[in-house]
């Protein structure tokens, strides 16, 4: 499913973010990935829905080699990958429904099957009666829903989601979690960076530290900590 | 591209126009404010251009006969002259009809003067009054006409005058006018782009979200253009039809002020009928080009992720 040999990617201005990562993840995967700020996370990440390329090594996602993908391919594979963020990233002017409908006009799905499928996804996040609110008139559990129903209303293999708690109080991530354990539950593999030790500690799941740039730790079923 | 998706294109993009409200008032007002000043520049050029074709139009060729030409010979250098191609008008003006202008154009006193010659003992020659089709062209026809005393050995024509000397400097002027005016325009509008430009910046800024989550879902770089394409035409339009209203307006006002209240009937305003559609035609196409050139702009620098 997702596959790195030997990645390596240092920014223009030196910063060395990433030295040589090698990992699989397979399909149905529920993965962790944990870590301090500033070790390299989020570049993982980024680098598995294309947001940046590898400065050395070979990725691919889904049998895309997207180290090499040529931009106007770039759209088509982003697709098939759903990203969860800290900060929802909801278009604020959009209704939850329009903001989740939106993601299925992009692929020009036809509006019937838009409308079916976006109020499916809606109830499976328990927002159908808040179809029509404003992110700004939801809570922050609430506008994190409305993202996660994004990314799954195109049934993307992949989810990305970076630090998807973060901005969350504890009753609110724990159902946040049900609902990606769900998801993962009915075919999706899930990558998740989480600063969040009780979770990781109490949903046992594949974790991977990562420190300094390099996976310092590779577990199943592993506790959160990265100091070894 | 789907039928449907082109729809959806257009509705999305006047959704946007509503829902960026402030931003699309700013964009709206920043082109109306850069085409108003800009037609308000072109209705004076256009007068100042009419004023000057009319100086230009006042332009003459006079050419003076011989005194002792019998009638044939007159009627041959008419016909000599006539032929020439950039002539618009010749009028044969007797020297009995010379006479009675120059009595009409004197006042009671000094046409004491003229008293006591006749008919016979009248001492102005017979003359052309001469009109050219394009007036820069009437030293050359000056001189075309000159040029029928050398083939000629009675050396009929006496004088052929256009003021020369006094109607180059008549054209230096009107030339200079409009290019004054036409370097006004232009700057005008570059002056407007860096305007609308700054707007443009502050939607950027508005939009970069938007663009980053259109990318983040999968949208081709294609899907994400459109709908910012039809918005910036929309605003481009709602510019230019408030600028042509007011201006449109504005004018039809000011000729009847000009004329009735003022009686400014000396320079004769260019009609409504006669600007109108250049006036609105320009606005419209600056606007359009505005919006659209605005809203691509926003976009394009924030496509490549």
């Amino acid at each position: 499913m997702i596959e790195m040999q030997d990645i390596w990617k240092t920014y223009p201005d030196g910063t060395v973010a990433l030295q040589g990562i090698n990992v699989i993840i397979d399909r149905n995967e529920f993965v962790y990935v944990v870590g301090p700020s500033g070790a390299g996370k989020s570049t993982f990440m980024k680098l598995i829905y294309r947001e940046e390329v590898p400065s050395k090594g070979q990725i691919s996602v889904n049998g895309f080699n997207i180290g090499k993908l040529k931009q106007r391919k770039i759209p088509y594979v982003r697709r098939n990958i759903g990203v969860i963020f800290q900060d929802y990233r909801l278009l604020p002017k959009l209704s939850a429904y329009e903001n989740v409908a939106f993601a299925m006009e992009v692929i020009e799905a036809p509006r019937r099957q838009i409308k079916r499928r976006t109020m499916e996804v809606l109830e499976l996040v328990g927002l159908k009666h808040k179809a029509n609110s404003l992110p700004a008139q939801l809570s922050g559990g609430e506008q994190q829903r409305v993202a996660i129903a994004r990314a799954i209303v195109n049934s993307p293999a992949v989810i990305v989601a970076d630090e998807p708690t973060g901005n969350l109080d504890p009753e609110t991530s724990w159902g946040i979690m049900k609902l990606l354990e769900e998801i993962n539950f009915r075919g999706t593999t899930i990558v998740m960076a989480t600063h969040n030790k009780e979770i990781v500690n109490t949903m046992r799941k594949r974790v991977i530290a990562i420190e300094r740039g390099s996976i310092v730790r590779d577990q199943q079923r592993g506790e959160y900590g990265y100091e070894i | 591209m789907r039928f449907s998706t082109l729809v959806r294109h257009l509705r999305e993009g006047g959704k946007n126009v509503a829902r960026n409200g402030w931003m699309t008032f700013a964009s709206v007002s920043s082109i109306t404010v850069s085409l108003f000043i800009l037609g308000v520049f072109m209705l004076l050029a256009l007068n100042v251009n009419k004023l000057a074709d009319q100086l230009d139009n006042q332009v003459q060729i006079r050419v003076y006969l011989k005194l002792d030409l019998d009638r044939p010979k007159i009627e041959e250098i008419s016909r000599t002259i006539r032929r020439i191609p950039e002539l618009k008008s010749v009028t044969f003006v007797s020297k009995a009809e010379g006479l009675k202008r120059l009595r009409d154009s004197m006042d009671e006193e000094s046409r004491v003067a003229l008293e006591g010659y006749t008919d016979e003992t009248n001492p102005l020659p017979d003359a052309f009054e001469i009109e050219v089709y394009e007036p820069q062209t009437v030293a050359f026809a000056a001189k075309k006409i000159q040029a029928i005393n050398e083939t000629d050995p009675d050396k009929p024509i006496t004088a052929v005058k256009y003021g020369a000397g006094t109607v180059e400097k008549l054209f230096r002027i009107t030339n200079a006018v409009r290019n004054i005016g036409f370097v006004i325009v232009a700057g005008l509008a570059v002056m407007a782009m860096f305007l609308i430009s700054t707007t443009i910046k502050m939607t950027i800024m508005a939009r970069r979200r938007e663009i980053a989550i259109m990318k983040m879902v999968g949208a081709t770089n294609n899907f994400i253009r459109w709908p910012f394409f039809v918005e910036g035409v929309l605003i481009g339009m709602l510019g230019s039809a408030v600028t042509t209203a007011i201006l449109l307006y504005g004018y039809s006002q000011l000729i009847t002020t000009a004329q009735q209240d003022i009686g400014l009937y000396m320079i004769e305003l260019a009609s409504l009928k006669d600007v109108g559609w250049i006036v609105t035609g320009a606005i419209v196409a600056m606007g359009l080009l505005l919006g659209i050139w605005g809203s691509t702009l926003s976009v394009r620098k924030y496509l490549k992720v």
